[in-house]
């Protein structure tokens, strides 16, 4: 410290009373200036808002007029205003790294009532980041160019729309799609709330029109194989999954589906309900209308004969022959539109699902209602032709519950309205709402609640206890008895119906987690894709040119879908028209002389930034990819990982001068 | 006396292999002799420290100091070989880091003595405690104090150069004799004071001879209860407790490549700061599981958490196991 030249100013900022109401703002510019000259401080004043253009510029003429070569700000958290302070800087003529901003508002202000204690702990906060700020580095921003196309994973009504927009704005998009056909969860339902629109008739124009797009390069029953590279080179491997279908001799006339002799139960498109052969495309209007042969149910691939379908293909364009085939692009950006996977309702036994025959899952009862589904738009039975009388329908499963998802998953209240609605209009059954709260906050929603409410529907405030098939009393007999508390009745049902409905909760995809990794992105505690920053940035991830949208995000209704959607392609759009993007110096790196090779660190990176070179036994890190995250930095045994801005003497630096305080204190003391 | 260089070695609180590692470099103790007049080293031959004492300050030209800080007369020597030394080396891991006796650390001298010569173990009828001094009819009788707590070398003065290892290899040994002669004839020079001598530049798994592969633990397990070790596969990724990775090579990685785990007696590799702790988040980020239960058992497979990832360096480390501001009075 002796030997410290930095001049550095302090500048104490009041958050109007956010701070200074509980710290002693002056007294801690005073005290600043006064004992920390040893450790360079030759400026210090506060301000009443060190963020707006008045307080910047204090600081700009200060690193002007004063030759300021550090700055520190004891303001708020570095995540809101650390960028302005190094624009402040940066504007004077200051490398912007060498600035520091000491948290008095969220660490200090925010969680004390004390003034004294606040007033003392701020002292040590800004007396941490004086240390600190010294041994900041000039540092330089990283240019990276940033390729156009991009990269859409997921063809459901979120990934449509995102690769909608950019394909519109006249850039290049790849459009990713497991499943045979792109229209994703939208695709199965009939209608659509609060406005009961046909689900297919809103979204089959936006499907042909993804699928038709001259900007758009449609990739269905592929599935994204590896990611590498970083913002604006992303090196993707796709498998495309064979078809054993040639796309561009086949016309989608559909006669190989009809002349083929096996019947296969649809587990997904159909969620069971109903059958499809082992050629087909899940539905009608799917795009592309290419079919797909489910190699693991053809007669062919099971016994070797059968060949029908090839027989009868007009323009020979089945190819039993044809492999897996290994796609490569480079990509620009990434957009991650996923999805959800629905709750199994098997996992809550009391409620009987897969055992009951008459409890339907919601996305069974979706297809039942829709006219191209299984009972052509007939609400019915198990059985296939009973209509039921009465009709309960039960929110909340696997949601909002602490044995499963402890979050509300959204959709499920406004859905059950809409199912109560439809089995109002399709029969004459009485239909019964088993909720804990209604939610319905939306645009037109709680409107639509009044008009299910006006139609007759029953509802009952509580959790249901159990479904279940054992009658007590009579008039039970051959029922589903809901057993339920009425909360506000206050008092124990059992209300006997036909057949009960469970609004399964949205859960995140089963492999969210692998997708996660495999792009470099962080997923919550639940398992679904996390935000940059959950309010301001809802679309972005802390990696850089990998953008999320829907329901992948966290549970959604199409409207929120398509919002986020089209955000994500406007953020993609403005990276595409800047072309080249600065991204933040805040790196790690290896010296590879300590690195050892032991590969503790290969695994953990949520960015894979990190590569292992097994003819010199080093790990290496990749600048551009990597985020500056730290995960590295703490895991290396050998410390050969340092983290810029956050390297052992930064934050050994600070430690000390946290301590100042107490070794002054305990200097008399010792002496 | 001749007009050769003195050399000095003392030992401390310690076990005494660094002075056997000395006699182990075999005919290179020779070299030793040709080019040094032994000044005083306890263990080989008869010395007061009145002797010592008498000396010129500065007239003792390298001093190899093993051992930790325990008593009030190894403090005694300590200052007083400082003194009388131009290079005082702390040799070996106790003089460098606190080795094995640091570990008391984390128990008070009552409990420390409690346990000595109270407990199931001990035979003392009396309950007779030592006593700094004790009043004879002959006189007053001393024994050195024991201090509050372990102290390294650097914790009590001022080193030239740090020579970890438990004890150190020969072949280390030999290069730094070597090194020194080397000096004295004016060939080569010293390295910068404060430097780390006798090590590698990496860690242990640099000098080791089994394959590593991205690491997944689901189950640690002790070496000595198992007996499925692949021979050729890291012992971590078997999920054998090895700090091999948070220590400095220089070793040859001689107990991995035997089949045993590193015990870390080579100390920190250069970069770290905290041994234990680097070890802990190493070991914290491959364990394979999302699940707190399950984490919770993989950790308890770690049935010595303080001595396996403090086996030497407690006294050194930031967790200031003694008083923190305690200063020796």
């Amino acid at each position: 410290m002796a030997e410290n030249k930095e001049r550095i100013g302090v500048y104490v900022c009041h958050c109007g009373t956010n701070i200074a109401g509980v710290v002693d703002v002056e007294e801690v510019a005073r005290w600043a200036k006064e004992n920390l000259g040893d450790q360079g401080v030759v400026i210090s004043k506060d301000y009443k808002f060190m963020c707006s253009s008045l307080g910047q510029d204090m600081i700009q003429a200060d690193i002007q007029k004063e030759g300021l070569t550090r700055v520190v700000v004891a303001a708020c958290s570095p995540h809101l205003h650390e960028k302005t302070f190094r624009v402040a800087a940066e504007r004077a003529g200051l490398n912007p790294y060498l600035t520091e901003l000491a948290s008095i508002r969220e660490q200090v202000s925010w969680v004390h009532k004390d003034k004294v204690v606040a007033t003392e702990k701020s002292k040590a906060v800004v007396a941490g980041a004086v240390s600190r700020v010294v041994m900041h580095e000039p540092l330089e921003p990283i240019i990276v160019p940033i390729a156009e196309p991009t990269l859409v994973v997921g063809g459901g009504i979120a990934g449509i729309q995102a690769a909608l927009e950019i394909a519109n704005a006249g850039h290049p998009v790849y459009l990713v799609e497991r499943e045979p056909s792109i229209g994703g969860h939208m695709a199965q339902f009939d209608k659509t709330f609060p406005t009961l629109d046909c689900s297919a008739c809103i979204l089959t124009p936006r499907m042909s029109e993804a699928g038709t797009h001259p900007n758009i390069t449609l990739l269905t029953y592929a599935e994204v194989e590896q990611v590498d590279g970083f913002v604006g080179n992303f090196d993707v491997t796709i498998r495309q999954k064979a078809r054993c279908v040639d796309t561009d001799a086949c016309t989608g006339c559909g006669i190989c589906e009809q002349k083929c002799p096996k019947k296969v139960i649809d587990d997904v498109f159909e969620v069971g309900l109903g059958y499809r052969k082992a050629i087909y495309t899940p539905f009608d209007q799917a795009v592309p209308k290419y079919p797909v042969i489910d190699r693991e149910n053809c007669t062919y691939f099971e016994k070797g004969t059968c060949r029908v379908c090839e027989k009868f293909c007009p323009t020979d364009a089945i190819n039993f022959e044809q492999e897996d085939e290994i796609i490569e692009i480079n990509v620009g950006n990434i957009i991650l539109a996923t999805g959800y996977d629905l709750f199994d309702a098997r996992r809550i036994p009391q409620y009987g699902y897969g055992r009951l025959a008459n409890v339907f899952t919601s996305l069974e009862f979706e297809r039942m209602t829709n006219a191209a589904g299984p009972t052509s738009g007939d609400i019915l039975l198990r059985d296939g032709k009973t209509v039921p009388k009465s009709v309960g329908i039960i929110h909340c499963v696997g949601s909002r519950d602490r044995n499963y998802n402890n979050y509300c998953s959204a959709i499920c209240c406004m859905q059950s309205l809409k199912f109560a609605h439809l089995v109002d209009e399709r029969t004459s059954a009485t239909v019964y709402n088993f909720y804990i709260d209604m939610r319905t906050p939306a645009k037109d929603y709680d409107e639509f609640y009044q008009r299910v409410l006006d139609e007759g529907t029953l509802f009952v405030r509580g959790k249901v206890a159990e479904v279940t098939d054992a009658a007590r009393i009579s008039g039970e007999e051959g029922k589903l008895i809901v057993q339920v508390e009425d909360t506000l009745a206050g008092k124990q049902r059992r209300i006997p119906l036909d057949m009960v409905i469970l609004s399964a909760a949205l859960e995140p995809r089963h492999d969210a987690y692998e997708t996660a990794h495999k792009f470099g992105i962080a997923c919550s505690a639940n398992g679904w894709f996390t935000e940059k920053h959950p309010k301001l940035d809802p679309v972005a991830t802390m990696t850089e040119g990998i953008f999320i949208a829907g329901a992948a995000t966290g549970p959604k209704d199409i409207p929120a879908s398509v919002s986020q959607g089209s955000a994500a392609a406007a953020r993609v759009l403005s990276y595409i028209e800047r072309g080249e993007l600065a991204l933040e110096p805040v790196r790690a790196m290896i010296n590879q002389e300590q690195c050892s090779g032991c590969r503790i660190c290969n695994d953990l990176c949520p960015y894979n930034a990190i590569l292992f070179h097994e003819d010199q036994m080093v790990s290496e890190i990749n600048q551009a990819l990597c985020q500056g995250c730290g995960t590295c930095v703490a895991a290396c045994p050998a410390g050969a990982i340092t983290g810029t801005v956050f390297s052992d003497k930064q934050v050994f630096a600070q430690i000390d001068g946290l301590l100042f305080l107490e070794k002054s204190a305990l200097v008399p003391e010792m002496a | 006396m001749s007009d050769k260089p003195k050399f000095a070695m003392y030992w401390a609180a310690s076990c005494g292999g660094c002075e056997i590692a000395v006699l182990n470099i075999h005919e290179k103790i020779l070299d030793v002799d040709a080019n040094f007049d032994i000044a005083f080293w306890p263990v080989a031959m008869d010395a007061k420290y009145k002797d010592v004492e008498a000396m010129e300050d500065g007239s003792i030209l390298l001093t190899l100091f093993n051992g930790g800080i325990r008593t009030e007369e190894n403090e005694h020597l300590a200052k007083l070989l400082r003194k009388k030394s131009q290079i005082l080396v702390a040799f070996g891991s106790c003089a460098v880091e606190g080795g094995n006796p640091g570990l008391a650390n984390f128990s008070t001298k009552d409990q420390i003595f409690e346990t000595v010569y109270s407990t199931v173990s001990t035979e003392n009828p009396d309950g007779v405690y030592p006593q700094p001094s004790f009043e004879m009819p002959e006189g007053t009788i001393t024994i050195p104090v024991f201090e509050p707590v372990l102290r390294t070398l650097d914790q009590v003065v001022d080193v030239d150069y740090y020579m970890p290892g438990c004890p150190p290899e020969s072949h280390q040994i030999e290069a730094v004799i070597d090194l020194v002669i080397q000096v004295l004839e004016g060939k080569a020079e010293l390295p910068p004071k404060g430097a780390t001598i006798g090590v590698g530049p990496s860690t242990c798994c640099d000098e080791c001879t089994r394959t590593r592969n991205v690491k997944k633990i689901k189950e640690f397990r002790r070496i000595q209860l198992v007996d499925d070790i692949d021979p050729d596969l890291c012992l971590l990724e078997q999920g054998i407790l090895c700090v091999g990775p948070a220590t400095a090579s220089g070793c040859g990685a001689k107990c991995p490549t035997a089949g045993a785990p590193c015990i870390g007696c080579y100390g920190p590799a250069a970069g770290v700061v905290d041994f234990g702790a680097r070890m802990m988040t190493a070991v914290a980020s491959v364990i394979d599981s999302r699940d707190p239960d399950e984490i919770d058992r993989i950790l308890d497979g770690i049935v010595d958490p303080a001595g396996t990832f403090y086996k030497f360096n407690l006294a050194h480390s930031l967790l200031r196991t003694g008083n923190a501001t305690w200063n020796g009075k």
